[in-house]
Formats: structure tokens, sequence, C-alpha cells
């Protein structure tokens, strides 16, 4: 029964990981319709940054998360000026082929600069351990994960839904042209939320380091997951990843706990079973974009 | 005339074989010859060409986008691994149209999920199957052999006539020979009217739909004939190099296979086969550079490809050959520009 819980409480965590990490695709790919399978390679970015300020540099661990976000964003906001925004019109075969040139890209050049084997950032002496809370045990660690990322959701659902930052958001999204017509500057808008994907990107980067494991190939092995985030989520809110990424974090920690020999196999399978059901996502809305 | 006998008559002309058809083929031949000390990457390119065409069926001609078409490559080659390493078809011929069917079954099997949805869904739905797929490899690894992929395995001489030899030759010529006789099939099925369907539900489905075309199951025969294609490549991964592993299943190998396709040009069938030779060659020099680190120039030919844009690429590519066909024929094109795709 403890071990359940316990399970639960982790799963809940990862979820909660997965969704900062991806959230910021459910925007672009989402809402803005552009299939950014390099997604991943902004989070591997901020967990880098992170781990070489810590690691190397001595900064502590509270102060090496921000940083992961800014430098992520600066690098998202780079890429998104010179190179995304001309691909937004384009076909999603042009989109799947340039994104995936900027993974492999990404993985050799990682792999190049700090090698190909796994890094560790150092955790500072408060979050190792677990707390024993009436019997089950919690990770320090993971309940630091489920407060920031709980945190982050909620700032982001208020910002989108309250703010006139937000309200420009959807509109650009929903009509680009009738939102230019009444003076919203749609380009700038979608520069400013795909940098800001990309640094929650590379925040859920710096802090998954030390659960989902950090090494070149990073976006690669994660970019079904976010992909499963997004469609299984649906696109019209931020309710829809939320809750698909706190559905695949249970289901893929129970998945590996009770049916270990399955591995990834329940998720697959599961991804495929909801698509088929519901093509437009669990949460999405009923007409095709 | 009406007007049904001008479309017949056009889409004859359209199918008809050109000179530079048969150069092509010539110059393949001449080079197998030419080249001796060069079998296996030969081998390996005509492997990647069959199945850059298999790719090129439904991409090219029905505009279906799919990340994860190593799937069937990889069930081909366990299944001929397979069929060889228990004596079940031990025949290299009948073995390889075994494993295509295996591979065909399961695409017959997955199309009615991959039809469904709009292209992000069918992204997801093929790289789905390809990763369950591994993921299933992995699994069984008492069958599959795991990480270490199928050992031991030996071939029988083909149609008991050639047995495989060290340098690869008859491995090569194999390879060659089911290549062609797998494009011709291709190219007889493109010009076909079942082809021509493909085209214009590519380039609309609701009016291809509208005028009559079964839209739904052309795509399931032309994602289940693709399946079959891949698979064939992937039984002759097994039976010329004797080994399969779970790489087979990779999402690299899909991705790879997209640039292949990309930089050859979907669309029009000798695409995947000159992709997959500009794609080996390409390989060969960067791993020259940077042996390690080679993935990295071939994202940024990606990346460059997708800037430039494919079309514009295209017409760079064709106007050296364009002009010098011009000045001797005095007529324009060698091969057409490839249709723009979805």
């Amino acid at each position: 029964m403890t071990s359940a819980l316990t399970n639960l409480f982790d799963g809940v965590a990862y979820g909660m990981l997965l969704f900062v990490l991806a959230c910021g695709l459910a925007v672009t790919l989402g809402l803005m319709n552009f299939v950014n399978l390099a997604h991943g390679a902004f989070a591997m970015t901020g967990g880098y940054v992170c781990a070489v300020l810590v690691n190397q540099a001595a900064w502590p661990f509270f102060l090496g998360l921000p940083l992961a976000f800014v430098a992520s964003a600066a690098i998202g906001a780079v890429l998104e000026r010179l190179l995304y925004r001309h691909l937004y019109a384009r076909s999603h075969l042009d989109q799947v082929l340039f994104s995936v040139g900027l993974v492999f890209m990404s993985v050799a050049a990682v792999d190049y600069i700090m090698g190909s084997s796994r890094i560790f950032i150092k955790l500072p002496a408060a979050l190792e351990g677990q707390i024993d809370f009436f019997g089950v045990g919690i990770g320090r660690y993971r309940l630091m994960i489920i407060v920031i990322c709980g945190l982050l959701t909620a700032v982001l659902q208020l910002i989108l839904a309250r703010t006139r930052f937000g309200s420009r958001l959807r509109a650009a999204v929903d009509d680009p042209r009738a939102a230019s017509g009444l003076g919203i500057n749609v380009p700038q808008v979608f520069a400013f939320t795909f940098a800001f994907g990309c640094g929650l990107a590379g925040l859920g980067g710096a802090l998954s380091a030390e659960i989902l494991g950090l090494d070149p190939y990073f976006p690669l092995k994660f970019m079904i997951y976010f992909l499963i985030v997004v469609t299984v989520g649906g696109s019209s809110s931020m309710t829809g990843p939320f809750l698909a990424s706190l559905l695949l974090g249970i289901a893929d920690v129970a998945g590996k706990y009770y049916v270990p020999k399955m591995g990834p196999f329940v998720i697959y399978t599961l991804m495929i079973v909801i698509l088929l059901w519901r093509p437009n996502g669990l949460f999405g809305r009923t007409a095709a974009r | 005339m009406s007007a049904q006998a001008e479309v017949s008559r056009h889409a004859i002309r359209g199918a008809r074989w050109r000179w530079s058809e048969a150069a092509f083929w010539l110059v393949v031949l001449a080079c197998a010859f030419a080249f001796p000390s060069r079998y296996l990457i030969m081998a390996d390119i005509a492997r990647l060409a069959l199945f850059a065409l298999s790719l090129d069926l439904i991409l090219g001609y029905a505009g279906i986008v799919s990340l994860g078409h190593a799937a069937f490559f990889g069930v081909g080659a366990y299944s001929a691994g397979l069929m060889a390493l228990h004596g079940i078809i031990t025949e290299p011929v009948a073995a390889l149209i075994a494993a295509g069917l295996v591979a065909m079954a399961l695409g017959f099997l997955t199309s009615f999920l991959v039809i469904r949805g709009a292209d992000l869904t069918r992204l997801m739905v093929t790289l789905g199957i390809a990763l369950l797929l591994e993921a299933l490899a992995e699994r069984f690894s008492d069958i599959t052999g795991g990480t270490d992929g199928l050992q031991g395995i030996e071939m029988q001489p083909i149609l008991k006539l050639f047995a495989f030899d060290i340098f690869g030759k008859v491995g090569l010529f194999y390879s060659l020979a089911v290549l062609f006789l797998l494009f011709l099939l291709a190219r007889r099925i493109v010009h076909s009217p079942f082809g021509l369907s493909l085209r214009a539900i590519k380039n609309n489905p609701l009016r291809a739909a509208a005028i009559g075309i079964p839209v739904n199951r052309r795509l399931i025969a032309i994602y289940t004939l693709s399946a079959f294609y891949a698979g064939i490549a992937g039984a002759l991964f097994t039976q010329t190099t004797a080994l399969a592993s779970l790489d087979v299943f990779s999402f690299e190998r899909s991705a790879d296979l997209m640039l292949v396709l990309v930089i050859g040009g979907a669309g029009y069938l000798y695409g995947g086969l000159i992709g997959a030779v500009v794609f080996r060659m390409l390989q060969e020099v960067f791993s020259t550079i940077t042996p390690q680190y080679w993935q990295f120039w071939i994202g940024l030919v990606l990346v460059v490809i997708v800037l430039v844009g494919r079309p514009r690429m295209h017409r760079w590519a064709l106007w050296a050959p364009n002009l010098i066909i011009k000045q001797i024929a005095g007529r324009k094109a060698v091969v057409a520009v490839p249709e723009s795709d979805a």
C-alpha cells in the first residue's frame, strides 16, 4: 500500500516534470501547428548549462536553474528569429526534416563538447534523501519538483487566461490575420512564446538530469514522450497537456515498477490506442486544424 | 476525341520509357562491374535505394508522412534472419518474398491506424509503431537475440546456384536484381490509373473523394505495398550482411531515410535511387572528416535543404543537365522536376 503511494508520488513528480519539459511544445505544436521535433534539444541545452555552472563553476543549484532557463530561452529566441520563423507556413514534412536536422546537429555537438557519457548535477544536501510522511517515503528532490512545477503550471495558466499577453497569444493563434489587423504584433508574440517555451524546456532539462538522466541522446530518447504529451493532451488549453503528462508519468512509473519486463511497451500501446480512439487527443477540440 | 481519351493518351505518353532511364540503369550495371573493390558499399546503396523507393511510394505519391518506416524494414530483416537461422525457408529468394509478405501483413494491419487522423497523428502513430516493435524485439530477446542481434545466420546459395561470397559480389548482383525488378513493378504501378489516382489523393483528398476515388482503400493499398517493399529491403539487409540487430528499428534509420528521399527528390521514382547514392557518398565524406560526429553534418544538410527549399534545390541540381540536353537535343528536362509535395 505504502509502496503504491510512493509510486504514485514518483509518477506525479515525473508527470509534472514532463509537463514543464513539454508545455513549450504544446504551444508550438498544438497551437502554432509547427512540428518541432527538436524541442528536446533545448531541454538538453538547459540541462548541460546547469550542469556546467553547478559542477564546474561551483554555482549553487538554485542559481543554476534560472540560468538554464535563460540560456535555453536565449538560444530559442535566436533560432526562432533566424530559422524557425521562415518555416511556419511550410509543410509538415519540411518542418519534420528541419527539426530532425537540428536534433542530429545538437546530439553530435553536445557529444563533441561534453562527451557521450551520462552526467549528473551535484545536488545540495538539503535535497537528498527521503521524508517519511505517515509511512509513505517521499523523495525530497521529487517534492521540490512537484512544488516548482506546480507553481509554474499555475502561473502559466494565469498568464494565458488572465493577462493581456495571454489574450494576444490566443488571438494570434486563432487567426493570425485578424490578430495582426487588430494591431497585435503577431511575429513578436510568436517569437516571445517560442523563446519562453524553450526556456521552460531548459529548466525542465536541468531538473530532469537527476531523474531522467542527461546525455547527448536526450532529445532523441524523450522526443516521443513530449510528442505524446502534446498529441494525447490536445491543444485547446494548458489543462489537456497537463493531465496527459500526469497520466503518462504515473503510467510510466507504474509500468516500470509492476511490469518491468514490458518496459516502454505500455506507454506506446496506450498512446496508439488513445490516438485511435480520439485522433485529436483526449482533451482536444473536435475540429481538425 | 473525348476528354477521357485525351487523359489516357497523356498518361500513356508519361509512362513511356525514355533513353535517359535506360542510360541510368546501364550506368548502374557498369558501376557494378567497374569497381570490384566496392561491392559491399554498392550493395548497401542498392538496399538503401530500395528502402527509399518504398518510402517514396507513400510519401512522394500518396503524401503520407511516416516517421517510422524502419518498422517494416526491421520486420523484414528479422523475418529473413529467423527463417534462415531456424531453417524454415532456406532458399534466399523464397525467404525474401516470405519476409516481404510478413512486413506486408503488418503494413496492412497498421494501415488502418495510419489513415485515421491528419499529418500529426500519422507521424505519431508511425513513430509509435516503430518504437513499439523495437521495444518488443528487446523484450523477446530469447527470439531476437536482444541487443546482440541474431547471430550465426548462414545463407544458402541463391536459387541453389549462386553462393554468397566473402567479397559481396553475389550479394551486390542479387540486391541489384531485386532492386531492378521491384523498380519495374513500382514504375508500372505509379503510371497505372491506380498510381494516378494516388497523386490526385495527394494533391487534394477531398476533391479526389468527390470525383469518386475511394481514398481510404487506395491509401491502405499503397501503404501495404510500401510495407512489402520495405520488408524486402530489410530482408536483403539481413541476407547480404548475415546480421540483424535492434538498430534495424531505430528512429535514426527512419530519419536518414527521409533525408535520402529528400536529397533525391520525392515524387519520382529515381529520387530514392539518386538520393541513396548521394547520401552514402556524403556519409563517406563526412565520416572521413570527423569520424565520430558525421551526424552533425547530416543534420546540417537537412537544415540547409529545408531552408533553401526543396523545389529550388532541384532546379539548381537540374540546371546543368538541362542546359546540356537543350544544346544537344534541343528540348528541355532530363527528368521532370518533382512536384512540390503536400
